[in-house]
């Protein structure tokens, strides 16, 4: 199954990898060799079976509506790459 | 050798009778790690100084008989557990620098017990990988074997256990990365119940697969780390809510009568003829303990691999979104814009491995192809689920190899993403279905050691343990330790 | 050509909870920036999301309200893309399987026609942070205390077809939510803000127009602006023979005018699919019923009672019912007037609503409470007081915060209305006015409103101005 290089380019756009134009082909490839394996499930007909997100099929448990975080930004920014003004800093994003 | 007792449960015993000291034994460990751990590079960190402070602390308790069965006993953590002051990497040069201010659930109940934490695992790259050779900071040897891989993702965990650098050890399964290890490297693991040990802290690689478990030497070891380490967490909104357990309770009771069901499937061509036959030796030892071996028949088990790997893809693809270099972790030198900034760090952050990953779950999540990729893997989960529960309606335990080849040598798969990826044929499905599994030493071929896998009912890791126990009280591969022929003793 | 136009909102309406939707931090506004931004909120590697109760009853609550159909088992699912104040690269929302299907809503036209307006959907999800664009030359900062604020986003059925229908529409959900005590309705801190999806056909034409999205509305005056800007633009293009193209816009107000922010082309592949971290919301019809049982009158059902039981003009009754607190107050007021419920409405609507916006009060912090006004209004319809005198006796009250009784009892402020009395006053201001009774008696009508002015000031306008006319009349015409 083979991977074109603008189907590569479309799919590391949406992932946010960087993939090099002479890396393409080789990347392309290997994605190919792995999404040509899973379609073995193509071999079983899975009409009307309904998927299954979840081994346990439990229902998620909540918690009271009550603030108990205290305020760790400090903390939490000492591994931030870029801080000012107690802000996340990034390069400037245009709307 | 030393004369220290090389289990979990024999050091407690002893630490608790006071024939050494929490730090007497912690020292060992370290001083285990120092002289070996430079060739096997099974710790991407060592926390001395933090360890001998709590074995320390751990004295203390158990001088005021302040203590609890563990307490002072020395561990070892998987790299994937945050844990609180000390670096949680993940494998990654993504987290390289990455310091948690908050520790894992399980961290804390292993601290909460006051045992005594030696450091933090070598890993696969967020755990991807069956070789342990996708990790940042470089492979992991088998201590078995120069050359070898330990199996992955938990390698480091396997390996430290195997070379007795670490008595016991945490490890996580999603497609049987404490399993394929623990095998390959000659020790006992368990995959508990999805939602029985809390994912919080655990860093996600596919967070309906992942499951955090123990490894050591014995099962007796593994039950006794579980009761530390299983319970209900109301910060993990999939832990599931019931009492707790002890674990060794039902070890001593014999495995005669107990049904043990073993899949054809299991023993396909896919098995290596010298892994095969230590596992039917195994086998025909559990009848002459009284086990009933029946065949059964699972015919979806050839779907759980592809299955396993769009979910796990897809679950993962989006897990790793948040290392876009903006709060924390990696961020490239210099960015352009934003957009450079993304692709630069991530891509430079993360391995090639995780990298294909992300791409094969971008690719089945995406527009037009979630149909025939993501919603046709969870329907086979369901079949594959209801397959396995219908048979664990007529026995105890399925029984199996849990890997289909020995280790094998660094590099030999690491071309070919399938290759590699077959290596778990015995395992995924297990975490597809959410249920316990065990793996458990029994015998070698050509010199590297052979495992087998028994899967249970849900929540009845109690009677894995108690069959793994049993086995291995009859049998002696559990005890065989390499030779760490490095010429340091 | 006539046309017509065609609008369906997405109404995001911020959840009146103490801490965030998956995490214990709290949903405070204002806040110094990142100061409630927990591990969960930030996507530290390894924290998980765990459903805050409250969001979930907040959220069948309003379903109940607009008669839609509850999910017993709703899922949550991510939303994936790449922004810098998202913090995990994905949005936890709902995809299949809302919370909340179907229902609708009353809106009132501004003919006062009603209209019913359905609902498609309303979901949970959670909120982005903020991202500060000024302060900085080449970067932008990153505030996510905002991040993981719980949200219903309410979606209509493209039912409106003006401008003037999409704000009565969002009006109506604006009460209703606040209402039901689930949003605070604050548009200015982005508690309630809108997208509108826009398109135009000819008018009988019964398939759509392509639409455009208009992003981030959060005042009902732009809701009205964009959407008559992006109509009036859309009919323009197609008569000057072009075509709409599916974008995204974003409304500018200070030049009052849409752009575009986006192409379909570029749009998101947001990659929808269950959260795996979150187990199906299970709700039991029990807990539905629970719910039911708590539901509060709503704003339709009370209109309609003020009218029936307080013979209010359906305005006041709208007026009245606009905030379930002057409702309360109403109700309130009225129950102390001895029933008064007619001038109550004035009072409220008069004197009370021009008090609080003087001091820029909402009526839960008017120092005049609704038991004080009601008994204020009963002296008057006693004529204990004149209406001139309540006027003043309500100042009092809006200053000290006393009772009306002790005011006119301390001030002496009791309307007299002893016909003696009166007469008494009325022969002293004839006698000190001969040159006006000669004006009056020679025909000069308006001088008889002087006198009864002279009467009320000589009684410090105590004297009941009914029985001042009357004795006067019957002086001056005899």
């Amino acid at each position: 199954m083979a991977i074109s290089d603008d189907e590569v380019s479309a799919i590391a756009r949406l992932a946010r990898l960087e993939i090099k134009e002479q890396d393409l082909a080789a990347v392309g490839a290997g994605l190919g060799r792995v999404l040509e394996f899973v379609r073995q499930m193509d071999a079983i007909d899975t009409t009307n079976i309904e998927p299954l997100a979840h081994p346990l099929e439990l229902a998620a448990h909540r918690r009271a509506d009550e603030v108990l975080e205290p305020d760790l930004r400090d903390v939490y920014q000492l591994g931030a790459p870029q801080v000012q003004n107690a802000l996340y800093l990034v390069p400037k994003v245009i709307e | 050798m030393s004369s220290y007792p090389e289990t979990v449960a024999g050091i407690a015993t002893a630490l608790a009778k006071g024939e050494f000291s929490s730090v007497e034994i912690t020292r060992h460990y370290l001083d285990r790690i120092a002289a070996h751990d430079s060739r096997l590079n099974s710790y991407i960190t060592v926390c001395e100084e933090h360890s001998l402070n709590q074995a320390a602390a751990a004295d203390a308790m158990l001088k005021s008989k302040d203590a609890g069965p563990l307490t002072g006993v020395p561990y070892a953590h998987k790299d994937i557990f945050c844990t609180k002051g000390i670096k949680t990497s993940c494998g990654s040069r993504m987290l390289d620098n990455f310091v948690a201010p908050y520790s894992a659930t399980v961290s804390e109940r292993l601290d909460a017990a006051s045992m005594v934490l030696l450091g933090k695992t070598n890993m696969d790259e967020f755990a991807m990988g069956s070789s342990n050779e996708t990790s940042y900071f470089g492979p992991v040897t088998n201590p078995w074997r120069e050359g070898a891989v330990p199996g992955g993702s938990s390698g480091g965990s396997a390996a430290a256990v195997a070379a007795r650098l670490a008595p016991g050890a945490t490890g996580t399964d999603t497609g049987g990365s404490i399993r394929q290890p623990a095998a390959l490297c000659g020790i006992s693991g368990l995959k508990p119940t999805y939602g029985r040990v809390s994912r919080f802290g655990l860093i996600a690689f596919a967070s309906s697969l992942d499951q955090g478990g123990p490894m050591a030497t014995t099962a007796e070891d593994l039950a006794l780390l579980l009761n530390v380490m299983a319970g209900f967490d109301n910060k993990d909104s999939t832990s599931v809510d019931r009492p707790d357990e002890d674990y060794t309770r039902s070890l001593r009771e014999p495995a005669a009568g107990l049904r043990v069901g073993i899949p054809k499937q299991f023993f396909s061509a896919d098995l290596d003829a010298d892994v095969a036959a230590p596992i039917r030796s195994a086998i025909s030892e559990l009848e002459t303990m009284g086990a009933i071996c029946t065949e059964i028949d699972l015919k979806h088990m050839d779907l759980s691999i592809p299955a396993y790997y769009v979910i796990s893809s897809a679950e993962c693809s989006s897990n790793l979104s948040r290392y876009d270099g903006v709060r924390f972790g990696h961020r490239c030198d210099d960015p352009r814009d934003i957009e450079d900034m993304y692709r630069r760090s991530r891509s430079e952050g993360f391995g090639v491995e995780t990298q294909r990953r992300i791409l094969v779950g971008t690719y089945a999540l995406s527009s037009g192809y979630y149909d025939a990729y993501y919603q046709k893997a969870q329907q086979i989960r369901r079949l594959i689920r209801d397959e396995f529960k219908n048979a664990l309606e007529n026995v105890d335990a399925i029984l199996g190899p849990t890997s289909p080849t020995t280790a094998f040598t660094m590099g030999q798969k690491s071309d070919d993403p399938v290759a590699m990826y077959l290596s778990d044929i015995y395992t995924t499905a297990v975490n597809l279905a959410g249920l316990p599994a065990i793996s458990i030493p029994v015998g070698f071929a050509d010199g590297l050691p052979v495992g087998m896998q028994l899967i249970g009912n849900y929540f009845a890791e109690a009677k894995l343990l108690q069959i793994a126990h049993q086995y291995q009280n009859v049998t002696d591969w559990h005890q065989h330790s390499p030779s760490l022929d490095d010429g340091i003793e | 050509m006539e046309w017509q136009p065609v609008i369906g909102l997405e109404i995001h309406s911020q959840l009146a909870t103490a801490s965030k939707i998956f995490s214990a931090a709290s949903t405070g506004y204002g806040a110094e920036p990142n100061t409630q931004a927990s591990a969960v909120d930030l996507g530290l590697p390894g924290v998980l999301p765990v459903l805050n109760e409250k969001v979930v009853e907040m959220a069948v609550l309003f379903g109940l309200a607009i008669g839609a159909t509850i999910s017993n088992a709703s899922i949550f699912a991510r939303k994936n893309y790449f922004y810098p104040d998202l913090p995990k690269g994905y949005q936890i929302s709902q995809y299949e399987e809302p919370i909340v299907a179907g229902g609708r809503i009353e809106i009132r036209l501004p003919d006062d026609h009603i209209k019913i307006i359905d609902v498609t959907r309303a979901h949970l999800e959670e909120d982005a942070g903020k991202s500060v664009h000024e302060d900085f030359d080449r970067s932008t900062g990153i505030d996510l205390n905002r991040a993981g604020t719980p949200l219903l986003e309410i979606v209509s059925e493209p039912q409106m077809h003006s401008a003037a229908e999409a704000v009565a529409y969002m009006r109506a959900m604006h009460q209703l939510v606040r209402y039901l005590g689930i949003c605070d309705g604050n548009m200015q801190e982005g508690s309630f803000r809108c997208d509108a999806n826009v398109s135009v056909r000819p008018l009988g034409e019964s398939t759509l127009g392509t639409r455009t999205e208009i992003k981030n509305l959060n005042s009902f005056r732009f809701v009205e602006r964009a959407i008559q800007f992006e109509i009036d633009r859309q009919i323009e293009v197609i008569e000057n023979g072009g075509q709409i193209h599916q974008v995204t816009m974003l409304y500018d107000a200070d030049r009052h005018e849409t752009r575009t922010m986006r192409s379909k082309e570029d749009a998101h592949d947001y990659r929808y699919f269950p959260d795996p971290d979150l187990l199906p919301i299970e709700i039991t019809d029990d807990y539905i019923q629970s719910m039911a049982n708590s539901l509060p009158e709503l704003p339709a059902q009370k209109r309609k009672r003020f009218v029936d039981e307080y013979a209010l003009t359906s305005k006041d009754a709208e007026i009245l019912c606009e905030d379930r607190g002057i409702a309360d107050y109403f109700e309130q007021a009225t129950a102390a007037s001895s029933g008064n419920p007619r001038l109550c409405a004035n009072w409220i609507t008069g004197e009370l609503f021009a008090a609080l916006n003087a001091s820029n009060l909402q009526i839960e912090a008017s120092p005049v409470g609704p038991a004080a006004l009601g008994v204020l209004v009963s002296r008057i319809a006693d004529n204990t007081i004149s209406g001139k005198i309540a006027k003043q006796i309500f100042e009092t009250m809006w200053e000290t915060g006393q009772d009306p009784d002790d005011v006119i009892a301390e001030q002496g402020l009791q309307q007299v209305t002893d016909d003696s009395a009166i007469a008494n006053l009325v022969e002293q201001v004839l006698n000190d006015n001969p040159d006006q009774i000669e004006q009056y008696r020679a025909g000069k009508d308006k001088v008889f409103g002087f006198f009864v002015g002279q009467v009320m000031k000589l009684s410090q306008g105590k004297a009941n101005p009914k029985q001042v006319n009357k004795l006067l009349k019957a002086r001056l015409d005899n």
